[in-house]
C-alpha cells in the first residue's frame, strides 16, 4: 500500500476519534451523561494498560523469552480480582477529595506537602519517558513496515520525521480534548470515550490476526499446537524468581502508572463500577494474551531469519497477502499506541502544572493570585507541559536510536512507577504514616531504580563508566550497579526490583516510625484511612469568620469560571437561609470550597490559595479529639452538641437578618415621607418664586422667556416624580397591565442606549456589547424592559467613577432563561450598600448628581417581578454589576 | 448695601432668591454647596447667610455649628432653608443657633421680609 494513502488512511481513522470525542463532549455539556459513565465504558476505558508495547512488544517477548510475556498480564489480573478492595478505596478517596493525580493523592494524604507533589511528579515522568518513547518508536516502525512491504519497492523517507509529526498530531489531539474543562473532576468525557472505541479497534484487531494465523495459515488448533510443541526458538522454561518479579512489578504498575490512575480514579470516581471491571477487565486481558504464543511460533517459522518479532503482528498478513487485514492490525497497533499516548500526557500535564508550575507562580507572585486570572494560566501550564512531555519522550527516542526491544524499555518503566506503590498502600491503610517517611521511601526507591536499572540500560560508557559497572561507585565494590552489596548472579530487572522495593519500603516505614506527623498530615491520614466511615471527610482546620465571603468568591471565580463559582456560591447562601450571592464563610464552607478548588488546581496550591485569604489552619481542640478517635461516645456526644450549636447559630442568624431588614424598613418608612415631602417642596419651591416674580411684571423679555421655561421644567420635573410614584404604587399592587409581544433583544438593548444616552453626555462612555449573543427573540413586555435597560444604563453613567468609564453588557441562556449583565468599571457598590438600592429613595450619594428621587431601582425590582424575572447584583465582579434574569415566554396571567 | 452669601444646591432655587434679594439692593454671593466651609464663608464677609439643610458633601446643620464656632462669623445672622419641613428639623437647628428658620415653598414678600429683618438687627 502507498505509504500515502496509508498517511490518508490514518488521518481518517483520527478524524472519526475526534468526531467521537467531540460528540461525547457535547453530550456531557448537556448534561446527558447517561451511558458515558457505564461501568462498560469505564472497562474499556482501564484496558489503556494494553499499549502498543502489549499489541507488537507481547509477540516479540514471547518469541525471544517464551512463556514469560504472560506475567505482565497475570500482575493485573491479580490485583485486580484479589485487591479489588484497594482499587475501591482508592476510588472512593479520590472522588471524597477530589484527586486530580497520584501526585495529588500522595501529596494530599502526607499533608497537603508539595514537596510530595514534586517527588512523585518527578519520578512519574522519569519513568513515563522512555514508555512514551517506546510508543513513538512502534508507531514509526509499523509505518516502516508498511512503506517497505510495499512491492514498488517505496521506502520510508525519514522515519525521524514520522515520529515528529505522530508526536506532534498526538499533542494537538490531547490538547484540544484533555484541556478543554480545568476541573479534572469534570472528567474528560471525550477522551475517555475515544479511548473506549480504541479499545474495541485493538482487540478486534489482535483476535483477527490470531484468528488468520491459526485457521488461516496454521490449520486449526490441534495443528498449531502440534507445532508449539515442536518449535525449538522460545524456551518455554519458567524463571520463578523473574516470574515473581514480573508479575508483582506489572501489578504494582496497573496501580501506580499515571495514566492507570488517571482512568480509574481520577475520570471514574464511582466504585460500584469496579464490580464489573474486577472480572471483565481480566477477561479482555486474557482475550488480547490468547492468540500471541500462536502467532510468535507461526511468525518465527515462516518469516525470514533476522525479521523483528516484534513486528509479527503486521509482517505475518502482510507476507501472506492479507493487506486489509495488515490494515487492521496497523489501526489497532496505532490505537494502543495513540490512547496510551493522550492519557499519559493528560495526567501527566496535570500534575506538572500542579505541583510545579502552579506552586512556583504562587511563590513567584502571589498577588497574581489574587488579581489575575488563575484559570488561564494553569491552562496554559497544562497545554506547555503536554507538549514539554511529548518532547521528552521524543528526545528519549532519539536518544535511544529506536532500536531496542520494545520490552525493556516498557519493564523499566514498570518498575519506576512502581516505586510509588509502599507509600501509597501505607497511606491509604497505616495512620501512622508520615511526610518525612514517604519522602525517604520515595527518594531511597527512586536512587536505588535509577542506578540498578534506568541508567545500566544505556549500557557501558554511556551514563555510568565502564568502571562503575565492574567496581562499583567511587570504587567500592559493593556499589556495583546490577551487584548491590555483593549480590551476584540475579537477573538485573529481579536484582533491581528486589533491593528498589526492600530499601524504599524499609526507609518509609523506619522514618514513619521515628518521626511525628504535622496536624494537618494528622487529619488526612485519618480522613484516607477511614474512609469508608460515615463523616470522614476529614476534620478541617478552618477558623470560623476569618474569610471575607467576597474575597473567597472573587477567588473562587478565578478558578472555577464565573458561573460555576457563583452557582456555588448561591447555592450554600441559599442552604445557610440567605438571599445573594454571599454566604457566611464558615468552616465547612470553606473547607468544601476547598475540596472543589483542589479538583483544579491541586490540594497543595489550593490549601495554600485559601491560606492566603483565611490565614493560617487552626486545629481546635474538637479536631483533635476527632483525630485521635478516642471513645465513640465522646465523639457522637459532641458531635449532637455541634449539630445543635450550629442550628442555632443558623436560626440566630436568620432572625438577626430579617430583624435588621425589618428596622431597616422601619427607618425607610420613615424617611419615605420625609423624602417625598423634600421631592415635592423642592420644585415646588421654585414655581411658586418665579411666578410671584412674573405676576409682579416689569420684566424684560428675555427674563421673561428665561423664567417662564424654568417654572415649565421643573412642572415637569414634578410630573415626572408623581408618575414615578404612581408607575410603582401599580407595579407594587400588581395591577399592572402587560403589553406582552414577540421582542428582539438586541434592538431593545438599541433603544435602552439611544434613550440613555442623554445623562451625562458630555462624557466619553464606552458601551462594549456582544451582538451574536444579544440577537435573539423574546415574548415579554418590550417597553417595560427597556424602562429596566434604561434605568441600569443611566445609572452607569451616572455613578461609573472611572477615569475611563465602561460599561459592559453580556447575555447568557441558561434553562429557558437569559441572563442580561451590566457590569461597569467602576468602584462597585460598598457590601453593607447592597442589600438596600432596591429600596425606594435608597440613593447612595448626594442627590445633585442623581438627579432622579432615587426610585430607579425599586422600579426596576417591580417591573422584573411582573415580568417573571428578577434584577439582582452580583458582587465580586470588579465594578458595580446588575443582572436581569427573565423567561425566554412569559405567559399571560390568568385574569 | 447689605452682603448676603447664599448656600443653596438648586440651582433654579438659588436664582430666584438672588433675583429676589438684588432687586431689593442687597449683594448677593452665591455658593452651589458647602464644601469650601467656614473660609468661603467669611471670604463673602456677610452681612447675613442663608443656608439650605441638605446639601451635597457637608450638611446645613455642620456648616451652621462650624460658623458659631468661628470667632468672626460667630454673631453674623444665619437664615436656615428646608425643604423637608419636620419639626425634628427645625429643633435640631435652633440648638445649632439659627437666626431664623424657614421652610420651602416661601413667599417671596415672607423672605425679602426676614432678609431685611435680620440684616436690620444686625447693623
Amino acid at each position: 500500500m502507498p505509504f500515502n494513502l496509508l498517511v490518508l488512511f490514518c488521518l481518517c481513522y483520527v478524524v472519526m476519534l475526534f468526531l467521537v470525542a467531540f460528540l461525547a463532549e457535547r453530550r456531557a455539556a448537556e448534561g446527558r451523561i447517561g451511558w458515558l459513565r457505564s461501568p462498560l465504558i469505564y472497562t474499556l476505558s482501564l484496558s489503556i494498560y494494553c499499549t502498543a508495547w502489549t499489541f507488537y512488544g507481547a509477540v516479540g517477548y514471547a518469541a525471544r523469552s517464551g512463556l514469560e510475556f504472560v506475567t505482565i498480564y497475570l500482575g493485573p489480573t491479580l490485583v485486580f480480582i484479589g485487591w479489588w478492595w484497594v482499587l475501591r478505596k482508592l476510588v472512593r478517596i479520590g472522588r471524597q477529595q477530589r484527586v486530580t493525580s497520584i501526585a495529588d493523592l500522595i501529596s494530599s494524604r502526607f499533608g497537603k506537602s508539595n514537596l510530595l507533589g514534586v517527588v512523585v511528579t518527578l519520578i512519574a515522568v522519569v519513568a513515563a519517558t522512555p514508555y512514551i518513547a517506546l510508543q513513538l518508536q512502534s508507531v514509526t516502525l509499523s509505518f516502516a513496515v508498511f512503506a517497505s512491504g510495499t512491492p514498488e519497492g517505496w521506502a520510508l523517507p525519514n522515519r525521524d520525521a514520522t515520529a515528529v509529526w505522530v508526536a506532534g498530531g498526538l499533542a494537538l489531539f490531547t490538547i484540544l480534548f484533555g484541556t478543554r474543562n480545568l476541573d479534572a473532576k469534570e472528567q474528560h468525557h471525550g477522551v475517555v470515550l475515544a479511548i473506549a472505541v480504541e479499545a474495541v479497534v485493538k482487540l478486534v484487531a489482535l483476535l483477527a490476526v490470531g484468528a488468520f494465523v491459526v485457521w488461516g495459515i496454521g490449520g486449526g488448533m490441534a495443528a498449531v499446537f502440534a507445532r508449539i510443541e515442536a518449535a525449538s526458538v522460545p524456551d518455554w522454561v519458567i524463571k520463578p524468581d523473574r516470574w515473581f518479579g514480573m508479575i508483582a512489578v506489572s501489578g504494582a504498575a496497573v496501580i501506580c502508572l499515571p495514566r492507570m490512575f488517571q482512568v480509574m480514579v481520577v475520570e471514574d470516581g464511582d466504585e460500584r463500577h469496579m464490580a464489573l471491571a474486577s472480572w471483565a477487565f481480566p477477561a479482555y486481558l486474557m482475550l488480547m494474551s490468547l492468540f500471541i504464543v500462536p502467532i510468535a511460533v507461526i511468525g518465527l517459522e515462516r518469516m525470514p531469519e533476522g525479521s523483528n518479532p516484534d513486528m509479527f503482528v503486521l509482517t505475518l498478513p502482510l507476507a501472506e497477502g492479507q493487506a486489509g487485514l495488515a490494515m487492521l492490525a496497523f489501526l489497532g497497533g496505532f490505537s494502543s499506541a495513540t490512547s496510551m499516548v493522550i492519557v499519559e500526557s493528560i495526567a501527566l500535564a496535570t500534575m506538572v502544572s500542579n505541583h510545579v508550575v502552579m506552586p512556583l507562580w504562587l511563590r513567584l507572585a502571589p498577588q497574581s493570585a489574587m488579581t489575575g486570572d488563575v484559570r488561564r494560566i494553569v491552562l496554559l501550564a497544562r497545554r506547555l507541559s503536554i507538549i514539554a512531555v511529548l518532547a521528552l519522550g521524543y528526545v528519549y527516542y532519539r536518544m535511544s536510536g529506536g532500536s531496542v526491544a520494545l520490552a525493556a524499555m516498557g519493564l523499566i518503566a514498570f518498575a519506576g512507577v512502581a516505586q510509588v506503590l509502599p507509600v501509597l498502600i501505607g497511606g491509604i491503610f497505616w495512620r501512622g504514616a508520615t511526610k518525612s517517611g514517604a519522602v525517604a521511601g520515595l527518594a531511597v526507591g527512586f536512587c536505588v531504580w535509577a542506578f540498578t536499572l534506568l541508567l545500566p540500560f544505556f549500557g557501558p560508557d554511556t551514563v555510568l563508566s565502564a568502571a562503575v559497572f565492574d567496581h562499583g561507585l567511587f570504587g567500592l565494590g559493593w556499589l556495583r550497579p546490577q551487584a548491590l552489596f555483593g549480590v551476584t548472579g540475579m537477573d538485573p530487572l529481579v536484582h533491581s526490583l528486589f533491593w528498589s522495593a526492600a530499601l524504599n519500603t524499609a526507609a518509609f516505614c523506619l522514618v514513619s516510625l521515628f518521626t511525628f506527623p504535622g496536624p494537618v498530615e494528622r487529619m488526612q491520614g485519618a480522613a484516607f484511612v477511614n474512609v469508608f466511615d460515615a463523616d470522614a471527610a476529614g476534620p478541617q482546620g478552618w477558623a470560623r469568620g476569618r474569610a471575607e465571603p467576597e474575597a473567597l468568591l472573587v477567588m473562587a471565580q478565578r478558578i472555577l469560571g464565573e458561573e460555576a463559582a457563583l452557582s456555588l456560591f448561591e447555592g450554600e447562601a441559599r442552604a445557610q437561609g440567605k438571599g445573594g450571592y454571599l454566604p457566611d464563610a464558615t468552616p465547612d464552607f470553606v473547607a468544601g470550597l476547598e475540596r472543589r478548588l483542589a479538583g483544579s488546581v491541586g490540594a497543595a496550591t489550593a490549601h495554600a490559595m485559601i491560606s492566603q485569604i483565611v490565614g493560617r489552619a487552626t486545629v481546635s481542640v474538637e479536631d483533635l479529639m476527632a483525630v485521635a478517635n478516642e471513645t465513640a461516645q465522646i465523639m457522637e456526644y459532641s458531635a449532637e452538641l455541634e449539630a445543635q450549636r450550629e442550628e442555632l447559630t443558623r436560626t440566630a442568624g436568620a432572625l438577626r437578618e430579617a430583624n435588621e431588614k425589618l428596622k431597616q424598613l422601619s427607618v425607610q418608612k420613615d424617611a419615605f415621607l420625609s423624602q417625598i415631602s423634600h421631592e415635592l417642596r423642592t420644585p415646588m419651591t421654585s414655581i411658586r418664586a418665579f411666578s410671584e416674580i412674573l405676576t409682579e411684571g416689569d420684566l424684560p423679555p428675555e427674563v421673561v422667556a428665561n423664567y417662564g421655561r424654568i417654572i415649565h421644567d421643573e412642572a415637569i420635573r414634578l410630573t415626572r416624580l408623581l408618575d414615578d410614584l404612581l408607575d410603582l404604587s401599580v407595579l407594587e399592587n400588581g395591577s399592572v397591565q402587560l403589553n406582552i409581544g414577540l421582542v428582539n433583544l438586541q434592538q431593545l438593548l438599541d433603544r435602552a442606549l439611544a434613550a440613555a444616552s442623554h445623562t451625562r453626555p458630555e462624557r466619553d462612555f464606552t458601551v462594549l456589547r456582544d451582538l451574536p449573543a444579544e440577537s435573539l427573540f423574546l415574548r415579554t413586555d418590550g417597553d417595560r424592559l427597556v424602562q429596566v435597560f434604561i434605568n441600569l444604563i443611566s445609572n452607569a453613567r451616572k455613578y461609573c467613577d472611572a477615569a475611563q468609564p465602561e460599561l459592559k453588557i453580556s447575555v447568557r441562556q441558561r434553562s429557558g432563561r437569559v441572563m442580561v449583565d451590566f457590569v461597569d468599571n467602576g468602584s462597585g457598590i460598598a457590601k453593607q450598600s447592597q442589600g438596600i438600592i432596591f429600596e425606594k429613595f435608597a440613593r447612595l450619594t448626594d442627590q445633585s448628581r442623581a438627579g432622579g428621587a432615587g426610585l430607579g431601582l425599586a422600579i426596576c425590582r417591580e417591573v422584573m417581578a411582573n415580568l417573571g424575572g428578577q434584577v439582582t447584583y452580583v458582587p465580586g465582579r470588579g465594578g458595580a454589576a446588575f443582572r436581569v434574569t427573565l423567561p425566554f415566554r412569559l405567559e399571560k396571567r390568568a385574569a | 448695601m447689605a452682603r448676603v452669601v447664599l448656600i443653596e444646591d438648586e440651582p433654579n432655587i438659588a436664582e430666584a432668591i438672588r433675583f429676589l434679594l438684588a432687586r431689593d439692593g442687597c449683594e448677593v454671593h452665591a455658593l452651589p454647596d458647602g464644601l469650601g466651609g467656614v473660609e468661603a464663608v467669611r471670604a463673602g464677609a456677610p452681612d447675613l447667610v442663608i443656608l439650605d439643610l441638605m446639601l451635597p458633601g457637608v450638611s446645613g446643620l455642620d456648616l451652621l455649628a462650624a460658623i458659631r464656632a468661628d470667632a468672626g462669623l460667630a454673631a453674623v445672622p444665619v437664615l436656615m432653608l428646608t425643604a423637608k419641613g419636620q419639626g425634628r428639623d427645625r429643633e435640631a437647628a435652633e440648638r445649632a443657633g439659627v437666626s431664623r428658620f424657614m421652610t420651602k415653598p416661601f413667599a417671596n414678600a415672607e423672605m425679602l421680609a426676614a432678609v431685611r429683618d435680620l440684616v436690620g438687627q444686625q447693623g
